[in-house]
């Protein structure tokens, strides 16, 4: 009885998840194999020719990019979110809250907001460049770029990696860190052996909540990158926004869709198999 | 005599402006058995840490094997620690965890094999290597946190509470348990413990504290058979608790009554606190043949005895005998001159905090 009367305050849900995901997600699917003129039903006909246009080298290579750029900011993203999401977790109670929502304000603003504040920092003619010129020191010129578009990506998706983690390492118990001293861990061993492999679900979590954004991302490549190295995020846009050919852009989001398909599944393997003591043992 | 293992001295911890552990002195012995007995928040576990190197002393020093201790970290000292919630390692199996203190030694893979098998024979968890922690129950849990302290071979154990989560019929096999283990590998123990009949149970030594100041460091018995103020004779299992006057040596005054006692060496007519446990107190049948009479006002059936509650004009005393006399029925009391205990009046507090956690 009780199962049934829950269930049934699902069915909104269901009926909302219909609507605007299961149907968009059908006629995504439908447009990516058809061709024709899309605003004339009887016009369409069935054609793989728009997944064929995604196998030419200059759009793999537009999809290459944009997993190389996802996965160098995921990976800088982890290597400065694991020891800030360390230290907020090391502080005391009174103070981490406020260490948290300071690092946590910037998402508060808007997105483009902040890309748009990164564009006139870096610009060239930019506050950074104007600093260096008066302290008589080389200008940088990474904007537009690969690199400013990497550094757009890991300011705006940090707080993505930091905070799984923080969440994880705050609910270690401290004296399990304490047993492993006490066993001759040094905090070395202790970090290694102990904290790094009780937080391996906060990593997962925090590559996927990174990586994720980061490979379908399109603002940030437009505005940082000055459409020099596109992303299949732009590709996508471009498609539906400007080139208006809606069976491309359909057929890219949906391998854009199994590619981090497959990139989830690989991570959620990482998470449930044995830490490497119990392998050996096994 | 064996020798001196660990030394305290005038060991205080404060956090903020609470005092946890005041300036205490205690000498540990190789291969002894040591509690520190009190109710939460006297500063036992606080003390435990220390010498564990998990808290670092404000003042005073810790001695090992005649050497300092202070700035030694955890992981150099040859002590190991049960944490009271057994925090094992949840990312490892049995075999791994107990293993851990020996890889992290670099002790070779033969002999890891070798140790960690034996001391998990040694907890009857022989077979349990590749279980995962968080299948077994609280007991076993327990034993594969005492056997990856134990494989270390260290010099002392410091157990902090380690049978607070368990129930009362397994808590108490644990005791013989944990008892033989020390027994067999001989290692110094320093258990802590509110529980004072697992403190009377397994000690050689209790150490009784309140409010972060040691109050009697003795035996078992010693601290049972003659409690040095109030607050242990009230803590140590039950008590008559009686104002009354030192007239002399060996004679000691309470409601009008004198009584012989075995105490002296106290000033004449000074105020004191007399302990005359439950157990001691003997009825007869004939109210004249006591030294008190009284009316019995309340009698609970506690399986091994009754427990009964006579009144006397004055006061009420608790009675424990294994005869039971009704309710409303007028007695004699008698006490032996032995069963009285007389302590120095002090300015302790003697309320009985949290017997059972």
């Amino acid at each position: 009885m009780q199962q049934r009367g829950r269930g049934r305050i699902a069915y909104p849900y269901i009926i909302w998840m219909a609507i605007f995901i299961v149907v968009p997600l059908i006629l995504i699917l439908f447009y990516s194999f058809t061709e024709g003129d899309i605003h004339n039903l009887k016009d369409l006909k069935f054609s793989v020719s728009s997944y064929k246009k995604v196998l030419e080298p200059i759009y793999l290579k537009v999809i290459g990019n944009s997993f190389v750029l996802a996965g160098i900011s995921t990976l800088i993203c982890l290597i400065i979110g694991y020891p800030v999401a360390m230290i907020i977790a090391n502080t005391d109670v009174k103070h981490r809250n406020l260490l948290l929502m300071l690092f946590l304000v910037p998402i508060w603003m808007n997105f483009l907001l902040r890309t748009y504040a990164w564009m006139s920092l870096l610009s060239p003619n930019g506050l950074i460049n104007r600093l260096l010129l008066w302290l008589g020191l080389p200008k940088i010129e990474i904007m537009p770029g690969k690199t400013a578009v990497l550094l757009g990506m890991v300011y705006n998706f940090l707080p993505f990696m930091v905070l799984p983690i923080y969440t994880v390492l705050s609910k270690i118990d401290k004296h399990v860190i304490e047993a492993a001293n006490d066993l001759g861990g040094n905090s070395v061993i202790t970090f290694i052996r102990v904290i790094l492999p009780l937080s391996v679900p906060g990593i997962v979590s925090g590559i996927t909540m990174v990586f994720l954004p980061a490979v379908s991302t399109f603002v940030i490549s437009g505005l940082l990158g000055g459409g020099k190295t596109p992303l299949i995020g732009d590709l996508i846009e471009q498609q539906f926004l400007s080139s208006r050919d809606w069976h491309f852009g359909s057929s890219l989001s949906i391998i854009l869709m199994i590619m981090i398909l497959i990139s989830m599944a690989v991570m959620s393997r990482i998470d449930k198999s044995p830490p490497e003591e119990e392998r050996r043992k096994i | 005599m064996s020798k001196n293992l660990i030394e305290l001295k005038n060991l205080t911890k404060r956090y903020n402006d609470m005092t946890a552990v005041d300036s205490i002195n205690l000498t540990i012995k190789e291969n002894e058995f040591v509690t520190l007995l009190g109710p939460s928040g006297c500063g036992k576990t606080t003390t435990l840490r220390m010498i564990g190197g998990f808290e670092d002393p404000d003042e005073g020093e810790i001695f090992f094997e005649g050497k300092l201790l202070n700035d030694v970290p955890a992981y150099k000292r040859n002590i190991n620690t049960v944490f009271q919630r057994y925090a094992l390692f949840t990312h490892m199996n049995v075999y791994e965890n107990v293993a851990f203190g020996l890889r992290v030694k670099k002790v070779s893979n033969d002999e890891i094999d070798r140790r960690v098998k034996r001391m998990l024979k040694m907890v009857d968890l022989a077979g349990f290597e590749k279980r995962n922690v968080d299948s077994l129950s609280g007991g076993q849990q327990q034993r594969v946190a005492i056997a990856r302290a134990l494989v270390n071979e260290p010099k002392v154990l410091l157990l902090d509470e380690p049978l607070g989560a368990l129930d009362l019929k397994l808590r108490k096999e644990m005791q013989i348990e944990l008892l033989d283990m020390q027994r067999s590998v001989g290692i110094t123990f320093i258990y802590v413990t509110h529980d004072q009949e697992e403190a009377l149970t397994m000690s050689d030594t209790v150490v009784v504290m309140n409010k972060g100041v040691i109050q009697q460091i003795g035996t078992p018995e010693d601290i049972y058979n003659e409690p040095i103020n109030r607050f242990v004779a009230d803590f140590i299992g039950e008590s008559n608790i009686i104002e009354g006057v030192m007239l002399e040596d060996y004679k000691v005054s309470f409601d009008g009554l004198v009584l012989d006692c075995v105490d002296k060496g106290f000033a004449l007519n000074e105020p004191v606190d007399i302990v005359i446990r439950p157990e001691d107190i003997r009825i007869v049948v004939n109210p004249d043949e006591g030294m008190i009479k009284g009316t019995v006002t309340s009698v609970v059936f506690k399986g091994v005895h009754y427990e009964m509650i006579i009144e006397s004009d004055k006061r009420e005393y608790l009675v424990q005998r294994t005869v039971m006399f009704p309710e409303g029925s007028v007695v004699g009391m008698n006490v032996q001159p032995a069963d009285i205990q007389v302590m120095k009046r002090g300015d302790v507090p003697c309320s009985k905090e949290e017997e059972e956690g």
